[in-house]
């Protein structure tokens, strides 16, 4: 009844697939939150925030735990002086950056990361960035990127970042071909792709972004660009008005989405299928058998994706294909339709798509759809598995190595873990 | 600007919602962007909270800057009014609404909305956390009690004096256990107890505070304020001693006794702790002029200090706090202990300092713990900020005699048993027994101490004397726990006396100098 109901407000999108559109109350992060996992990525990176306390108590909340005592990222809290034009924020910004370097002097690239704060007071950090660079020599590359929760949501934080990275790459020779990765992996998973990669006959592999900010791939009219995570179309653009051409293809998550993603690659590079079945015959089979045993835990079970990571289409697709779980609602913070078309061609046709959010009408539909699993942020979830909901926490997606075939059952033991505590709980 | 690493408080809106999310019945309409939810996450995983805190945020973006933000805000009012149905609300705005001045309050004053709207201002870029709670407090208490402020009310009759508990808070460090320990200490001396505030407490409850005799004001800095205005307003009194430790908890019902004319001197007689015993019996002989590094809130700060000396019989070696609003109160008890407070709310300099004191225990927030983790020392947990291990299912109160009883044994478990000091002295040239196996209780991080910190501390006192080989040898004979000291102590007599090269001899007339 329900979803008849709420199918009524439904408008129809370009691809006749229809999606609930809704506006209001947001329960998702803000871009800053990639700090967390970008600033574990290039460990020769600092990242600077230009906000608020709120930025700083963000960051540090969604980091969870106060592990290393002194972090490669860090605030420059703007002050009332700041705001009230006492202190020309400009100097207050290069006083703050050169204490700061002269800190660490172990930091290679410095990125300024804009703020809601910093945004809403037009405070131009590309210009900041240009100018300390200059001042820093080639000492210290300082580049600038929005993580504002006015512009980007949680994983967009990322896109930007990348972004801000690409005019830095240095040129791919014309004559030379490459294949560039593009989306923050596990190291471990980047090693299992390269030896793939190169078992496929592709040899040029570049991961983007690379493990250190001062080893920064090229790229060229050669290069085909493969993204591993479904929130990088910002970056995916910049990439080709360099020249690179994008693949389409499923994203990595699962067998069948990470054989399809392994097989765009070798189709551009001409690799016939007898070479590829064989490549990727042993690791698919391999999943295969891993997944089984999750399979029978979710086959059946039917689950709701509050909007998130953006990861929330590909993960309902895994879920729902190669676990066999029902879908009830898919939402997401935004729906790039260009990035996920070879995704949705694979969603079932009648799982309700939603973009935007209004929690409140969301939980409500939760509430009265009552799936089995409702993935969500961390201020969703105790209060939902209190309502007698059993939840996945959606972060841990973003941080946990789930890529490839050899994560694939990883993944999906990540949604049957709650599942089973629930079983086992007899209080 | 300011360059923050961690940050001990959280923002002015934070604050807020914490006023917000302990009561029954207010809502807290937040005029924020996108990504400012986050603080959703403090009480529904870190404090396990079962329901989300009451909090309709505006959500807007950067496409509705050009446009009508301030429709939002009235639309979230609306709707969070219609749906929830409080019978209060509270309107404020984040900091990035702050500098577009929608004004939220006063546009909330435009509606017709039938329950009490109470506006906050809450300076995003000059205040904090702390404060921002104590003022939404006061805030929301005023503007319930407008009316009776005004027609004084009528008094409790009844023989029995009746007391407020104002100050307990969601977030705040053992709220939840402290809250039953004082109200059963209470009601043993005879006390009423009218209502305890915020946390658990409904609108009807706020507007029943007039009606007790006197307030105690449990947490100062979220309390005081209220309990200043109530005392002018009401002429309700203020106990004002905060019952952390077994002095501060008899001084507590001596003051009880005061104000509420009661006679406490049975309660003053019984011993309802273990702890004085404990801290008596020999095997606490261990702990005599243990170095103690404090750092936290003012209240805890304070609290851990006189325990720390009086009740347990530690040298306090550093005392401070990030609670600017009490840096007065907190100097002068440092003044106290011969040391000078440190106020301040950088992390790094927290951390500088705790290592030039040297201490042997650390007693701080979740941030000093991580420092004494990486220098090796032993901490123990006293105060906000807090993390999930900060809410044990246990009763853990810090107030009151069993409080007394909690801390000890958070305080001394930390350390070594007094036994245990022997043996490791007993048997430290067993082969099995050697430098680089640290006690176990210390874990893996205290293996990153011993002779390295030795050869850092050298290193940070850019020291000019040398050591002689035979003296050197002698110096690897001391306890490796207590090295460390020894050589820094042997370095500094060297540079007092003018010796360029310490011996065996410059080794014991330096012990002879400093003592133990």
């Amino acid at each position: 009844m329900t979803q008849v109901m709420h199918r009524m407000n439904v408008e129809s999108g370009c691809n006749e697939r229809p999606i609930l559109k809704e506006r209001g109350q947001r329960e998702v992060f803000c871009g800053l939150t990639g700090i967390v996992w970008l600033h574990r990525k290039l460990q020769d990176a600092f990242f600077l925030v230009v906000g608020s306390r709120t930025c700083a108590h963000l960051i540090q909340s969604a980091a969870g735990v106060m592990i290393f005592s002194e972090p490669r990222f860090a605030t420059a809290i703007l002050q009332d002086r700041d705001l009230a034009g006492m202190a020309d924020c400009n100097e207050e910004l290069d006083r703050v950056v050169n204490e700061l370097l002269e800190r660490r002097p172990d930091i290679s690239t410095l990125f300024l990361v804009g703020s809601c704060p910093s945004e809403v007071i037009k405070l131009d950090l590309a210009t900041a960035a240009e100018r300390l660079s200059l001042e820093q020599k080639s000492r210290v590359r300082v580049l600038s990127y929005s993580g504002s929760g006015i512009e980007t949501t949680f994983t967009q934080g990322e896109d930007n970042c990348l972004k801000a990275m690409v005019p830095e790459l240095k040129p791919l020779p014309d004559n030379e071909r490459s294949l560039l990765v593009v989306g923050t992996l596990a190291d471990v998973v980047e090693d299992q792709f390269q030896r793939l990669f190169n078992d496929l006959g592709i040899d040029k592999v570049q991961f983007f972004p690379p493990r250190r900010a001062t080893e920064l791939p090229s790229i060229g009219k050669g290069t085909k660009v493969l993204l591993a995570q479904p929130f990088l179309g910002e970056t995916a653009r910049a990439l080709v008005a360099r020249g690179a051409s994008l693949l389409s293809a499923p994203f990595p998550f699962g067998v069948e989405g990470t054989s399809q993603w392994f097989r765009a690659a070798a189709d551009a590079w001409n690799i016939n299928n007898d070479r590829v079945d064989s490549v990727l015959a042993m690791p698919a089979a391999r999943a295969e058998r891993a997944l089984a045993r999750y399979r029978e835990k979710l086959a059946g079970k039917r689950i709701t994706f509050l909007p998130d990571s953006q990861l929330e289409i590909p993960l309902a697709r895994f879920l729902n294909r190669e676990c066999g779980m029902q879908l009830c609602e898919v939402g997401m913070p935004h729906l790039d339709k260009t990035l996920l078309s070879a995704e949705l061609e694979l969603l079932p046709e009648d799982v309700l798509l939603s973009e935007g959010q209004h929690v409140e009408k969301q939980l409500d539909r939760v509430r009265a759809d009552k799936p089995d699993m409702t993935v969500c942020g961390l201020g969703l979830a105790n209060p939902l598995e209190a309502e007698g909901f059993t939840t996945k926490w959606s972060i841990e997606l973003v941080f946990t190595p789930v890529h490839g075939f050899e994560q694939a059952a990883d993944l999906a033991e990540l949604f049957a873990r709650p599942i089973g505590r629930r079983s086992r709980l007899a209080v | 600007m300011q360059l923050t690493l961690w940050t001990y408080e959280g923002p002015t809106h934070v604050g807020a919602m914490r006023i917000a999310t302990s009561m029954q019945d207010v809502h807290y309409v937040l005029h924020a962007p996108q990504g400012d939810t986050y603080a959703d996450l403090l009480f529904t995983m870190i404090e396990r909270r079962n329901k989300r805190p009451p909090v309709t945020y505006t959500t807007f973006q950067a496409r509705d800057l050009g446009g009508d933000t301030a429709g939002l805000v009235i639309k979230s009012l609306q709707e969070a009014y219609d749906r929830f149905q409080p019978k209060a609300m509270l309107v404020g705005e984040s900091c990035t609404a702050e500098l577009i001045q929608d004004q939220p309050g006063s546009l909330a004053e435009g509606m017709d909305i039938p329950v009490p709207v109470v506006p906050l201002e809450l300076p995003s870029y000059s205040k904090k956390e702390n404060w921002a709670a104590s003022e939404t407090f006061y805030y929301l208490v005023r503007n319930l009690l407008a009316a009776q402020a005004k027609a004084p009310v009528e008094k409790n009759q009844s023989a029995q004096p009746k007391a407020n508990i104002l100050g307990p808070t969601a977030l705040g460090f053992r709220c939840r256990d402290d809250i039953e320990e004082i109200k059963k200490l209470l009601i043993s001396l005879g006390v009423e107890i009218n209502v305890v505030a915020p946390e658990g407490a409904s609108v009807a409850d706020l507007q029943r505070i007039p009606e007790a005799d006197f307030n105690i004001c449990l947490y100062p800095e979220i309390a005081q304020t209220t309990c200043k205005w109530l005392e002018r307003t009401f002429k309700q009194p203020m106990v004002k001693t905060v019952p952390i430790g077994i002095g501060a908890t008899l001084d507590f019902i001596r003051e009880v006794g005061e104000v509420a004319n009661l006679d406490v001197s049975d309660a003053l007689d019984s011993e309802q702790s273990r702890m004085p015993w404990y801290s008596r019996s020999i095997d606490s002989t261990y702990l005599t002029g243990k170095r103690v590094f404090i750092f936290a809130d003012a209240t805890h700060a304070l609290a851990a200090a006189r325990i720390a000396k009086e009740e347990l019989g530690f040298d306090v070696v550093g005392l401070g706090t990030y609670s600017r609003e009490f840096a007065r109160d907190v100097r002068e008890a440092a003044e106290q202990y011969g040391i000078k407070a440190l106020i301040t709310d950088d992390y790094l300099e927290v951390e500088r300092c705790v290592a030039e004191a040297e201490p042997e225990l650390v007693l701080g927030t979740q941030m000093e713990r991580h420092i004494a983790k990486r220098l090796g020392v032993p901490c123990a947990v006293i105060s906000s900020p807090v993390h999930v291990q900060d809410f044990p299912a246990s009763y853990s109160p810090q107030m009151g005699f069993e409080g007394a009883n909690v801390i000890f044994d958070t305080w001394v478990h930390p350390l070594m048993m007094g036994l245990e000091e022997h043996l490791l002295t007993m048997f430290r040239d067993d082969f099995e027994f050697h430098d680089g196996t640290a006690p176990s209780h210390l874990g893996s991080a205290a293996e990153l101490r011993t002779d390295d910190s030795a050869e850092a501390t050298t290193v940070n006192t850019e020291s000019v004397v040398s050591w002689a080989i035979d003296a050197e040898k002698e110096l690897k004979k001391i306890p490796f726990f207590v090295r460390g000291k020894a050589k820094k102590n042997t370095e500094t007599y060297a540079q007092q006396q003018g010796i360029q090269q310490i011996s065996v001899e410059t080794l014991y007339d330096a012990k002879a100098h400093f003592g133990r």
